[in-house]
């Protein structure tokens, strides 16, 4: 594993870290947030073209970047840092991951590059109404239809499912065993609501599919592995956003402490604001570490890489709300008004900590795999 | 007199006064003259004298029959017990009948955006000029200011003296082109706050409450009485819903006093429902559930047990031990565990809000409501100093803002 980033990386992320403070800041994520589209086309095509963001991961032979893990999570990171609202995770982190892994190579020659300069943007749709994203929450079930196939019933919580063209979908493949399908969402038999999602930045909807006609991705035979191997890379991409949104609220309540006086003094000077301030510093950069770490793991091919992007995402379920309750705190009663900022970020940690799977989910995942080939 | 001759006393005026008919205003006007409203104030005003314990057995009385009392709910107790106890006899005159009848309300002018914790930095002013007190200020965290006809209001007075000592005690026409009252949105999506900007608001001198330089003790006694209705606040929140005409009244009264609160019980983490919602999530027989709810439960009922043995203690006459100080900082503990444990038990539904988390919206208002228990009514920083300083007799923090004129000890500029 690498333990520190190269030059290129780091000025990737200050390029982008400067890029996302003057187009992403609170006030952008405000006005975005209120709109069902909930993110800027005009910002999102600057991230597309003159970032190359979307391509980032995406092999050159499809249309991209040809870069690894660790670009997409350093990518993942800065968003989550300035809460950016757009479909990032949702086309670039998910549904490009799964094509990627599942794809033939006609299927990615044909989808991939559309996907890569952001022209379409895709979602993954995997966990169902009331399950969740391990495989054997996954009961929807392929029926074959002819040479290709169909798909009946409902998915939910699909980042930005509203806004994608393409959808893709994790079921069971009629002989079992998952594997990735896909369509265009307006196909046939494919109807999506939006639901009401807590963490505004975010949105989301639920799918129904009604013998809905779907392509197979790739050989069905290998999209049990092809799921797992998206999921590290989606954990890991949104273990490090949730550090970077970590981050951000701890920088932003040191520097409130800073400020406020109480008591005719800073009440940055009292010892349980400093021990408070020690303490979430320990958690964030702890939590770095794992998140950065998964990123090394899975460009590497690391035995224990699955079991350590579960490790990174549970741990960064608890830093990052963990660091969201001591943010509202150390603001006190102005860190719970709507008008104060923090409420933002402590959304997106609650939302976070429940997406793909909870602490207690990847804590398990990670036992599952630790000390065995991934 | 004894507690049988109070008893026989209350059930005799009810038989021959008590009717639900009567107009909400027109019942309490009387109950007022008879002193049975408030039994242990003076006789002088609306009350009988009689001794704080046996308000009970009066209570135990009006219920039987079903028959409503004065006005009690809200930020006017505060004012009528402060009133009370150090208001001239013109502010009584003034102000109690209102209070008791219901048909002016109030609120308190103390926290501002720069004295939070630290309440007696308050630095709103308050100037004297060709003989009337001028108000210039922001107040915030002011529940029912909105439509409130009258406020306590705490301001300073004397810029040189200590803090403590400059601060005087005012009651304030909330009326009046000097007081603008603006909601403040919390991050659940309620707005049961306002923030109240003063600017030279207008105080007749005869309604400074106290002494000049009064203000801080004055306020404690508004304070205290706040800390004691916060435990009895909850028997009020229901209503009969009895068709007379005068249950009708009070419901749209309650229902008034009681809008800022709904998400209240929220805040507190709602530990009532984790195992219902566990069961009806199929998540009941998951080890991993199961121990975060046990743990909650452990939590919530020691709380519940430390607090009745504090009652027990002072019902009992016994001295107060910690048990007493140490409810606040459980209550955050809990709520903060309660969270989390309806987050793993909700799972994705956690994601959501409103109609589509699957409660109605119960559930995601716990999750962003449960970080103002640490917050309001003391922070736990305050309250671990309090539990450290006066309970275990630890070494006070060093002050530096006491012992100075106020206008030289460092603040914020709001």
């Amino acid at each position: 594993m690498q333990f520190s980033f190269s030059e290129e990386q780091e000025e990737f992320r200050s390029m982008l870290r400067r890029f996302l403070e003057a187009k992403s800041p609170p006030s952008a994520v405000r006005a975005q947030m209120v709109t069902d589209q909930g993110y800027d086309p005009d910002v999102w095509a600057s991230l597309a073209g003159e970032l190359g963001v979307t391509a980032l991961h995406i092999p050159e032979e499809y249309g991209g970047a040809g870069f690894g893990v660790s670009e997409l999570a350093i990518a993942a990171e800065e968003m989550g840092r300035a809460l950016l609202c757009a479909p990032f995770f949702a086309s670039t982190v998910m549904a490009a991951t799964a094509i990627i892994n599942a794809g033939s190579d006609n299927q990615k020659r044909t989808l991939l590059p559309d996907l890569a300069s952001g022209d379409v943007i895709a979602t993954l749709a995997a966990a169902e109404p009331g399950g969740g994203w391990a495989p054997d929450q996954i009961k929807m079930t392929a029926a074959r239809s002819g040479d290709g196939y169909t798909l009946t019933g409902a998915k939910s919580y699909v980042l930005d499912g509203m806004n994608a063209g393409r959808i893709v979908v994790a079921a069971n493949a009629p002989g079992g065993g998952i594997a990735f399908f896909t369509t265009s969402a307006d196909g046939q038999g494919v109807s999506r609501t939006a639901l009401k999602s807590m963490d505004p930045t975010r949105k989301l909807a639920r799918i129904d599919f009604d013998a809905a006609p779907v392509e197979l991705l790739g050989d069905a035979a290998a999209g049990a592995e092809a799921y797992a191997k998206t999921m590290d890379v989606m954990l890991t991409c949104l273990a490090n956003e949730m550090n970077g949104g970590a981050e951000r609220l701890r920088e932003d309540s040191l520097d409130y402490v800073s400020m406020r006086m109480q008591f005719g003094r800073s009440i940055a000077s009292f010892q349980t604001t400093k021990h408070k301030a020690a303490d979430m510093l320990l958690d964030v950069e702890l939590s770095k570490a794992a998140g950065y770490s998964a990123a090394s793991a899975l460009d590497d091919d690391d035995p224990d890489a699955r079991a350590v992007a579960s490790l990174a995402k549970a741990a960064a379920s608890e830093a990052y709300f963990q660091t969201a309750v001591h943010a509202v705190q150390m603001h006190g009663g102005i860190g719970f008004t709507f008008d104060n900022d923090t409420h933002l970020w402590f959304k997106r940690a609650k939302q976070s900590e429940a997406f793909l799977g909870d602490a207690n989910l990847h804590r398990e995942r990670m036992m599952q795999h630790w000390g065995t080939e991934a | 007199m004894t507690v049988e001759q109070v008893r026989a006393d209350v059930q005799a005026y009810l038989k021959a006064n008590w009717d639900p008919n009567l107009g909400l205003v027109e019942w309490r006007l009387k109950l007022m003259d008879s002193g049975w409203s408030m039994p242990h104030w003076p006789e002088k005003w609306y009350g009988r004298g009689l001794p704080l314990g046996m308000t009970s057995v009066v209570d135990e009385e009006f219920a039987a029959v079903g028959a409503v009392g004065v006005a009690k709910m809200g930020i006017r107790v505060l004012a009528a017990a402060t009133i009370l106890e150090h208001g001239t006899d013109t502010h009584k005159e003034k102000f109690l009948r209102g209070i008791l009848t219901g048909e002016e309300t109030w609120c308190q002018l103390f926290s501002e955006p720069g004295s939070g914790s630290d309440l007696a930095g308050a630095a709103t002013r308050a100037d004297l000029k060709d003989g009337k007190w001028v108000i210039n200020g922001q107040k915030v965290w002011t529940t029912s200011a909105h439509h409130a006809h009258f406020g306590l209001l705490l301001a300073r007075t004397d810029w040189d003296a200590v803090k403590h000592k400059g601060l005087s005690y005012f009651i304030l026409d909330m009326h009046q082109p000097g007081v603008d009252v603006h909601q403040l949105k919390q991050m659940n999506g309620h707005a049961s706050f306002n923030q109240v900007f003063l600017t030279d608001a207008v105080i007749e001198p005869e309604y400074q409450v106290a002494e000049l330089g009064e203000g801080w003790k004055v306020a404690t006694t508004t304070l205290m009485n706040e800390r004691r209705g916060a435990d009895s606040a909850r028997k009020y929140d229901s209503a009969s819903d009895q068709p007379e005409r005068i249950y009708e009244e009070e419901r749209a009264e309650i229902a008034t006093v009681m809008a800022p609160y709904t998400w209240y019980p929220q805040r507190m983490g709602r530990v009532d429902m984790l195992v219902e919602r566990a069961k009806a999530l199929g998540k009941y027989d998951d080890p991993a559930t199961r121990q975060e709810i046990a743990k909650v439960l452990t939590l919530a009922k020691s709380a519940e047990w430390t607090a009745r043995r504090a009652r027990a203690a002072s019902a009992a006459g016994k001295p107060q031990g910690p048990e007493g100080s140490i409810g606040k900082l459980a209550a955050s503990i809990v709520a903060r565990a309660a969270n989390l444990a309806h987050t793993t038990i909700a799972g994705p539904d956690a994601m959501l809000t409103g109609d589509d988390d699957g409660t109605g919206g119960v559930v995601a208002e716990i999750l962003v409501s449960t970080p103002a228990i640490s917050i309001a009514g003391g922070t736990d920083e305050i309250q671990r100093n309090i539990i450290s300083e006066r309970i275990l007799k630890m070494p006070k923090e060093m002050r530096t803002d006491t012992d100075r004129p106020f206008r030289d000890v460092p603040r914020n500029q709001v």
